[in-house]
C-alpha cells in the first residue's frame, strides 16, 4: 500500500480546499433550472461573434501550432496599444508583457518570480481567493489585511503602513474587487504610493475588472509617478470580452522582472493557447464597443439589484466595480455560510458567502449581477419572501 | 449619463420591464419613466407591446412567405398608396420599399401554402399599379427581432467558483 500522505509535499497538503465545495454540491443536486445562481463570478454573455469568429478561422487556416513564450508579437503589439487607448499604461511589446493563459496564471509567475522563502506579501481581503495559496506555494507568508466596509473596502495607508514589515515583498491590490466591488480612485492609489515609494517593496496589480468601472476610469497604480517601476500589472480577457474559458490573459511590468517570469511561464507552460491568442488579437482590435455595450448592461443591472436590496433594507454600500454586489446580512443573525446554505436550499438562490474571501468577509454575501434581468428579479423576490421568514 | 433612448432601448429588447425597474436601471424617477412611456405611447414612438413566438415548437400550422412586389408608381402618390393598399391586408406582417430590382417587400403569414398562393394571385397581383409578383416561401427562421431561434445548449461542465 502507498502511503500518499507521507508523500505528498507538505506544502500542498497544508493548502485548504476552498470553503464553498459542499455548498456547491447542494447546487449541483438540484434540478437544472429549478435553482438561480448569482455564484459564479463570470459574464452571462457569450463571447462577441466577431471574436469567435476570429477563433474559427485561425484554426481553419490551421494555425495550431505553439507561439513563441510570451505570446504571438502581433498580439503583444495590440496589447500595448490598448493598454496605452485604454489607461495611458505605455508597456513594451518586446521585454515587458506576456501572454498568459488566464489573470490566474500571471498572478502566480509574479508571485513565483518575486517572493523568497519567508518573503512576506500583503494580501487584502476580502478578495479573490488565489492570492493566499499561489504564496504559501512559493513559500512565501501571507499578511491579510483586513479592509472595511466603511471605507468601501478600499486599502488605506494606514492599513497599509501597519502591514508593512522588513519582510515584506510584495503588495497585492486587488481593484476593482471581486468580491466586494470597491475600487481605488487616484487619490486612493497616491496614499499608498506614498507609503511605498522609497521602500523596495513591489506592487501586484490585478486589475482583471479594470474595464468594468460605473461612473469613473479605473486608474492603474503603474499611472502614479515612479510606481511603474516597482508595479506588476495583470490584465485579461475574461471579464471585459466575455471570455473566461479563452483562458487569455496577460501581464506587464519592468523588463527584469518580466524575464524571469517568462522563464517559469517557458517551463511550466510553454505558450497560451493559440486559437485564444489569435481571438484576443480580434478582441483587441475591434472590441472595444463590446466592452461598452456590455459595461451599460452590467450597470443598468447593478443600479437594478442596488435598488431591489436597499429596497428590502439590507445595507450595501454602492459598489463601483467588477460585476458585484457585497450587502451585509448581520441584521439576520445568521452566519454568512448559513444564510447562503438556507437560502439555497429553502429559496434555491446560490450567492456566496463573503468568508470564503478571506477575514473581514464574514457577515456578508457576494451576488453576481452578471446574470439576466429576470434572474436578478427573481432572485431579489425570493430574497424578499426569505427574508420575511427569518 | 443615460437618456430616455435609453428606456426605450430596455424596452424595445424587454417589454416586460415595469417603469420602477427601468427607472432603478437607469438611476431615473419612475414617476419620470412613467410619464416618458406614456408619451411616447402618444406619439406613436412606442408603436405595440409584442410577443416573439416560435411556432414552429406548437401545434400550430403556418406558412410565411416573402413576396416581392414590382410597381409602377402613380402620379402624385409615389409608392404610398399602393404600399397602404397592400399593408391593410391582415395577413400582411411587414411591407417595406426596398432598393434594387423590385419595389416591395411583403412579407406575410398564412395558414397554408393555398392561402398564400390565393393572396398573391386573388388579390396581389390584380391591385392596379403592381406589374409582377415573386413569392419566395420562408423555410427556417434563424433570427428574429435580435433573437436567435436555436438556443445553444447548455455547456456540460461549468467551473463552481470564479
Amino acid at each position: 500500500m502507498m502511503d500518499y500522505e507521507r508523500l505528498l509535499s507538505d506544502n500542498v497538503k497544508s493548502l485548504k480546499p476552498s470553503g464553498i465545495r459542499k455548498f456547491f454540491d447542494i447546487l449541483e443536486e438540484m434540478k437544472s433550472g429549478e435553482a438561480i445562481s448569482l455564484g459564479i463570478g463570470e459574464p452571462d454573455f457569450v463571447t462577441p461573434w466577431h471574436i469567435r469568429d476570429a477563433g474559427i478561422y485561425s484554426l481553419e487556416k490551421g494555425y495550431t501550432k505553439y507561439t513563441g513564450n510570451a505570446g504571438l508579437m502581433r498580439l503583444r503589439q495590440e496589447i500595448a496599444l490598448y493598454l496605452k487607448r485604454r489607461f495611458g499604461l505605455e508597456y513594451h511589446y518586446k521585454d515587458q508583457i506576456i501572454v498568459t493563459v488566464g489573470g490566474s496564471e500571471a498572478i502566480d509567475l509574479a508571485v513565483r518570480a518575486l517572493v523568497n522563502p519567508g518573503d512576506e506579501v500583503i494580501i487584502p481581503v476580502p478578495s479573490f481567493v488565489c492570492y493566499g495559496p499561489v504564496t504559501a506555494l512559493a513559500c512565501g507568508k501571507p499578511v491579510y489585511v483586513e479592509t472595511k466596509v466603511e471605507n468601501e473596502f478600499r486599502l488605506t495607508a494606514e492599513e497599509l503602513r501597519a502591514a508593512i514589515t522588513p519582510r515584506t515583498k510584495l503588495l497585492v491590490l486587488p481593484y476593482p474587487n471581486n468580491p466586494t466591488g470597491g475600487i481605488m480612485e487616484r487619490a486612493d492609489l497616491e496614499a499608498l504610493a506614498d507609503v511605498l515609494r522609497g521602500t523596495d517593496i513591489m506592487v501586484l496589480s490585478d486589475e482583471i475588472y479594470a474595464e468594468l468601472t460605473y461612473g469613473q476610469h479605473h486608474v492603474s497604480m503603474a499611472n502614479l509617478p515612479d510606481m511603474k517601476e516597482r508595479t506588476i500589472v495583470v490584465n485579461g480577457f475574461s471579464k471585459s470580452y466575455a471570455m473566461t474559458g479563452w483562458r487569455m490573459g496577460y501581464v506587464c511590468g519592468p523588463a527584469p522582472v518580466i524575464s524571469q517570469m517568462l522563464k517559469i511561464h517557458q517551463y511550466a507552460i510553454m505558450s497560451a493557447p493559440t486559437t485564444s491568442q489569435y481571438a484576443a488579437i480580434e478582441a483587441m482590435r475591434e472590441g472595444d464597443g463590446d466592452i461598452e455595450s456590455m459595461r451599460r448592461d452590467y450597470d443598468f443591472r447593478r443600479r437594478f439589484m442596488l435598488d431591489g436590496l436597499k429596497a428590502l433594507e439590507l445595507d450595501c454600500f454602492e459598489p463601483k466595480g467588477a460585476f458585484y454586489m457585497f450587502p451585509c446580512i448581520r441584521k439576520t443573525g445568521l452566519s454568512s455560510e448559513e444564510f447562503c446554505e438556507r437560502f439555497l436550499l429553502e429559496e434555491k438562490v446560490a450567492v456566496i458567502p463573503g468568508g470564503a474571501f478571506g477575514s473581514g468577509g464574514e457577515g456578508f454575501v457576494r451576488m453576481c449581477y452578471a446574470s439576466s434581468i429576470d434572474n436578478i428579479s427573481e432572485a431579489l423576490n425570493r430574497l424578499e419572501r426569505f427574508l420575511k421568514r427569518l | 449619463m443615460y437618456d430616455t433612448n435609453d428606456i426605450l432601448r430596455l424596452l424595445e429588447k424587454d417589454g416586460r420591464l415595469t417603469p420602477q425597474q427601468i427607472a432603478a436601471m437607469l438611476a431615473m424617477e419612475p414617476e419620470q419613466v412613467k410619464a416618458f412611456i406614456e408619451k411616447s405611447e402618444a406619439d406613436g414612438v412606442i408603436l405595440k407591446y409584442t410577443t416573439l413566438i416560435d411556432w414552429d415548437k406548437t401545434t400550430e400550422e403556418s406558412v410565411k412567405a416573402l413576396i416581392e412586389v414590382k410597381i409602377a408608381p402613380q402620379r402624385g402618390e409615389g409608392f404610398d398608396r399602393i404600399a397602404q393598399r397592400i399593408y391593410q391586408y391582415e395577413e400582411v406582417d411587414s411591407v417595406y420599399l426596398m432598393s434594387g430590382n423590385f419595389d416591395l417587400a411583403v412579407y406575410i403569414t398564412a395558414k397554408t401554402i393555398k392561402d398564400v398562393a390565393e393572396f398573391v394571385y386573388a388579390r396581389l397581383a390584380p391591385l392596379e399599379g403592381v406589374t409582377a409578383t415573386a413569392t419566395h416561401f420562408i423555410l427556417k427562421k434563424y433570427k428574429e427581432m435580435g433573437c436567435a431561434y436555436v438556443v445553444p445548449s447548455e455547456q456540460e461542465e461549468r467551473i463552481n467558483f470564479a
